[in-house]
């Protein structure tokens, strides 16, 4: 019953062992490694589209979305911390007494049995040798205890104790800021969390309609969230983001965002994030004026407010609706930014939902000489367009032309989910600067009694030419330019590419195909003619007419799939912007910051500092001499310690005895 | 007694730190905190008081460096006069760096990286020429080569701080902002690390292997820049712009260039330990130094590292406290970093508690240095999150 250790013990055992504080922290180092491969907090949504439901589900269940809050990544965690604190605990004693006891009752025959150790016969009676004995350890800073008994005085001494404190300091040095992280962690949401009384919201909803169950009082102990507060407004709530959803946590003040500024370098990057902050608090008796910017955050009250991000606050933009069909009137539209309207004036109902606007958008262009290079084309609106059923298209439109290859256009970005890059539409500008003459082409080309006169003008001069004259191919001519003019009008080159895959067999197709292009690009050419005489033009059309028209027609061919009945142009804006606030109470963090410097004392004691121990045992002889043994040991460093001991055994010898004293001067190194 | 009685006293007396001080031990204190005072005087107005902080206690760390080890004295004092020299000849005007000869083939920063890159690439062949050879000139060559390259380096850094200014006063800020900038870093912080080892222990023949893992960070280097244009000097986002970055970003780099010392070390111990047991009298057995150096080299530069790499990753979680808001948030590089870091407390664990020794260890310190270099380089090439501010 004696030789087999109690439960308790085994436990203890095991918890304190060296293997189990090596296999945890191989353990958690490995388990780490998950969190930085798969990225942590996204959507659930784009977890569930990148690896199907199976496979999500099961990584949901292991809590893989965020494994650094994961039950089974905490516990390992815990577990070394309970590891090093029984290690702490079972060692404490041993590193006392190790540091306490001078080991004054050491057994010559163990000195003479260890590694370092020298023995002389001094001339120098004993009483001396031990005065200069105590002497020389004292100036090399060793503490020592001395002890006279059975005829022989023992000076044990020691120094560099404070490599224990190292090991000491290290270990509970992790413990505090484990501690101080725990103090700071959501571990209490989690608590809440299990015992149902908290549930995160994950309905886009505003916070004044999030209920009590995901709301958390201005007193709790520790947060770290984000707000974003537009110019000019104010808040007292923050969101803590918490896996698929949000947590609407109060904050005992009122944060007002005065102004905000970026500040750009020379190149168009960044170069500052401010914001004027105000504090509205009614402890103070005046609202706290302060500007944060990044790296500079505010703290008031013992919360942090930092300058974290930013983006669009509600700006004014004037959108101006050009349709592109005649069926729709053009419209103005005074919206905001974060805003829904309804347009009802086509026959479908469409829904603008506006999402954001940017005053500078830095793009890959390439400069005149093709190199590619990163350029400001100015401010953007950023919209959604929904239709009845629900289905959207996600625009970004460019307020000012942007010019490629020596041609302005104005740009539009168009895409059906966020995961796809923007398509654009390049409509060209004409020569007032506008869009007008693509929008008068445009509908040009929708009316029939128009292009039917152009086609018949262009027929009539063609034949003219050719002097035949022929009522019924030219009638014929005529149908066929209309009917591919409308055709194309409504449904692009793939409408035609369609109709003639319909109407003809396939070896026919590519002349057909060739026929058909001949005669809708005529048509196309005759109603541009005939629109640049609306506008007064009739001069022969110079070059850059006739790019403008190449320009228009690949925009126009592309209208159908663009998916929109409108061109939305940003004519005029009022920009507020919006600051994002991350804003933290973390009380742990000072714990966190103590045991970081405790570590960091610990490890350089235990480095760099080595606990040395010196015996020097003296005996006196009969002839007034004395026998002397030297003897050390070092916990550390046995290479150091090993030239520290033969220097320090050639100064006793040097010292004490007479023999040498010839060699004395090849000194000691 | 025969044993004159002032001989005695002088065994006793150990010497004060301060008598054992020579005269130009002296001088170099003088001469770092004149600088310092300089520095003070024409800068403190472009400083906030973290950076007089640390400018105050950067002077006696140099002085004790100094004095510490000999050699740094000289060192500093050339790559001071070298930058210098390249800070005078540029005046006011970056467009000499193409113009003025002296900056053109020599102190514009991207020369004297040039003459880094190659020197080091230089060194590194002659450390192995003379270790096969056994010709102890060689090798002392190759130390020579190896500290000029050092100089170059350290002065084509200090250059490029001064050229970020000259750019454009908003550009200015300390070259450890990029990964092209601390790859630099690393190849000066590993290559003084190795010399400060090869003056302590009076042995070349490490010269080779530590110096194949700086050429290979070289060979990076110059592929980054030539490929990427990397070496351009681009202004701060606005998150590095703190004091912190000063260091924080040198004290990382102690760390990974002294792993990546230990690892190379604990190549050459493997090398060693097969050609003892398969060829005793042969060239790895005799030529290399002994286990017993190798394997307290290699501790004592994995103790160093993490003494440096502990004090960085609190640094670098004070730092992100000031600019992220949280000090500990989990992200890719500070999870990294923690990994790194438990791997070395493993591993000294084994070698203290356990007393691991030999050939496991060596493999393990050799491991160290891919995750230390996955912690360095893949996470900023594969893995995204705040830290992404060095990408490829
Ligand atoms: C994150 C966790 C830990 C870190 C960073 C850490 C760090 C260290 C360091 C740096 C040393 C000094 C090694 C040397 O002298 O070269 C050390 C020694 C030691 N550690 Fe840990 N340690 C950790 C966890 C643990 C655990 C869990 C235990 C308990 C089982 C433990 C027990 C010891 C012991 C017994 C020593 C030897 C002390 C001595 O030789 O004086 N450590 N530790």
């Amino acid at each position: 019953m004696k030789n087999t250790p109690s439960t308790s013990t085994r436990l203890i055992n095991f918890l304190g062992s060296m293997n189990l504080a090596i296999t945890l922290l191989v353990v958690v180092a490995i388990a780490s490694i998950i969190g930085t491969i798969l990225k942590q907090n996204q959507p659930y949504t784009d977890y569930q589209i990148k690896f199907g439901s199976f496979w999500f589900d099961l990584f949901r269940m292991l809590g893989l979305y965020d494994v650094y809050s994961a039950v089974w990544f905490l516990t390992i965690l815990a577990f070394l911390v309970i590891s090093i604190a029984t290690c702490v605990g079972r060692n404490t004693p041993g590193v006392l007494r190790e540091l306490r006891h001078f080991r004054e009752n050491v057994q010559e025959k163990s000195l003479r049995a260890m590694k370092h150790q020298h023995n002389l016969t001094t001339h120098l009676p004993a009483a001396e040798a031990q005065s200069f004995a105590q002497r020389l350890l004292t100036n090399q800073g060793f503490r020592m205890r001395q002890k006279t008994a059975d005829g022989h005085t023992v000076i044990a001494a020691m120094k560099g104790g404070s490599n224990h404190w190292g090991y000491w300091l290290t270990h509970i040095g992790i413990i505090v800021i484990c501690l101080g992280g725990l103090m700071d962690s959501r571990l209490p949401l989690m608590v809440a969390e299990w015992q149902g009384k908290l549930t995160p919201e994950t309905r886009n909803i505003p916070a004044s309609d999030v209920p009590a169950i995901s709301q958390l009082p201005a007193t709790s102990f520790s947060y770290r969230g984000n707000v974003d507060i537009p110019e000019g407004n104010r808040a007292n709530i923050i969101f803590l983001p918490m896996r698929d959803g949000y947590y609407v946590q109060h904050l005992p003040f009122e944060v007002e965002v005065k102004a905000f500024r970026v500040e750009h370098y020379s190149t168009g990057m960044p170069k500052s994030f401010e914001s004027d902050l105000l504090i509205h608090d009614k402890d103070l008796p005046a609202p706290l004026e302060k500007t944060i910017s990044v790296n500079h955050p505010l703290i008031y009250k013992g919360i942090a407010l930092y300058q974290a991000n930013f983006g669009d606050g509600g700006s004014e933009v004037k959108l101006r609706l050009h349709p592109f069909s005649t069926r729709y009137a053009a419209q103005d539209l005074d919206g905001k930014v974060f805003r829904d309207y309804n347009l009802t004036s086509s026959e479908q109902q469409f829904k603008l939902e506006v999402n954001d606007f940017r005053l500078f958008n830095i793009n890959d262009m390439e400069d005149e000489a093709g190199k590619a290079i990163k350029k400001n084309i100015g401010p953007s609106v950023t919209f959604k367009l929904r239709d009845a059923s629900g289905q959207a298209m996600e625009y970004q439109n460019y307020m000012n032309p942007v010019s490629i290859k020596g041609q302005n256009y104005y740009i539009s970005g168009v895409r059906s989910t966020p995961a796809e890059p923007f398509r654009y539409l390049h409509i060209p500008v004409d020569a007032k600067g506008g869009i007008e003459r693509f929008m008068r082409l445009l509908s040009n080309i929708q009316d029939a009694e128009l292009v039917k006169k152009s086609a018949v003008e262009t027929t009539r001069s063609s034949m003219q030419e050719a002097t035949v004259q022929n009522p019924e191919v030219e009638k014929q001519v005529v149908e066929s330019m209309i009917r591919l003019t409308m055709l194309f009008a409504t449904k692009g080159a793939d409408g035609i590419t369609q109709e003639i895959a319909e109407r003809f067999p396939q070896e026919k197709q590519e002349s057909a195909s060739e026929a058909f292009m001949k005669v809708l690009n005529a048509s196309l050419r005759a109603v541009y003619v005939e629109t640049l005489k609306q506008e007064g033009i009739t001069s022969e059309l110079s070059e850059a007419d006739w790019q403008f028209f190449d320009d228009s027609i690949l925009a126009i061919d592309k209208i159908s799939a663009y998916g929109s009945p409108w061109f939305v142009q940003l004519s005029s804006f009022t920009q507020i912007e919006a600051s994002g606030l991350q804003i933290t109470r973390s009380p742990g963090k000072d714990v966190v910051y103590f045991g970081s410097a405790m570590l960091t004392i610990g490890v350089f004691l235990l480095f760099y500092v080595t606990h040395r121990r010196v015996w020097v045992w003296i005996k006196p002889l009969d002839n007034n001499q004395a026998e002397v043994v030297v003897a050390g040991s070092a916990n550390r460093n046995q290479p150091e310690f090993e030239l520290y001991f033969n220097s320090l055994q050639k100064t006793f010898q040097q010292a004490m005895v007479q023999e040498v004293q010839d060699v004395s001067s090849t000194g000691n190194n | 007694m025969s044993v004159p009685q002032e001989t005695i006293e002088s065994l006793l007396e150990r010497p004060s730190l301060f008598k054992r001080l020579t005269l130009q031990d002296w001088g170099w204190a003088a001469v770092v905190l004149a600088a310092t005072v300089f520095v003070f005087a024409k800068y403190s107005g472009a400083m906030d008081v973290y950076e007089i902080i640390i400018l105050t206690l950067t002077a006696p760390a140099l002085i004790a460096q100094g004095w510490y080890w000999k050699a740094f004295q000289p060192y500093s004092i050339a790559v001071a006069v070298c930058s210098l020299l390249g800070i005078w000849l540029y005046g006011d005007s970056y467009a000499n760096a193409e113009v003025v000869f002296g900056l053109k083939y020599l102190f514009s920063s991207q020369s004297a990286i040039m003459w880094m890159s190659a020197l080091f690439v230089l060194a590194t062949v002659t450390y192995f020429g003379g270790l096969f050879t056994n010709h102890a000139f060689t090798l002392k060559t190759a130390s020579a080569m190896t500290w000029v390259a050092l100089v170059m380096g350290f002065t084509g850094l200090m250059v490029r701080w001064f050229e970020s200014y000259l750019i454009d006063p908003d550009f200015g800020h300390i070259p450890v902002s990029n990964l092209y900038e601390v790859f630099i870093l690393f190849c000066l912080i590993t290559g003084l690390l190795y010399l400060y080892y090869e003056e302590r222990y009076k042995n070349r023949s490490l010269g080779g292997f530590v110096l194949l893992v700086i050429s290979a960070a070289v060979a990076f280097l110059l592929w980054y820049s030539f490929e990427r244009d990397a070496a351009k000097i681009l202004p701060l986002v606005p998150a590095l712009k703190s004091y912190w970055m000063k260091i924080h970003v040198p004290a990382n780099f102690v760390g990974y260039g002294a792993f990546a010392l230990a690892a190379m070390t604990s190549v050459v111990y493997l090398i060693r330990a097969r050609g003892e047991r398969n060829n005793p009298q042969g060239f790895a057995a005799t030529r290399l130094p002994s286990l017993a150096m190798i394997d307290d080299i290699t501790y004592k530069a994995i103790a160093l590292g993490f003494a440096f790499f502990t004090i960085a990753t609190i640094l670098g979680a004070m730092w992100a406290a000031e600019a992220w808001g949280g000090y500990w948030s989990w992200d890719p590089k500070e999870t990294w970093a923690l990994i790194v870091w438990l791997n070395y407390a493993a591993w000294l664990h084994l070698r203290f508690s356990k007393g691991w020794r030999g050939v496991p260890m060596a493999w393990w310190a050799i491991v160290g240095l891919f995750i230390t270099l996955f912690a360095f380089l893949g996470v900023n090439m594969f893995l995204s999150g705040l830290h992404s501010y060095g990408e490829l």
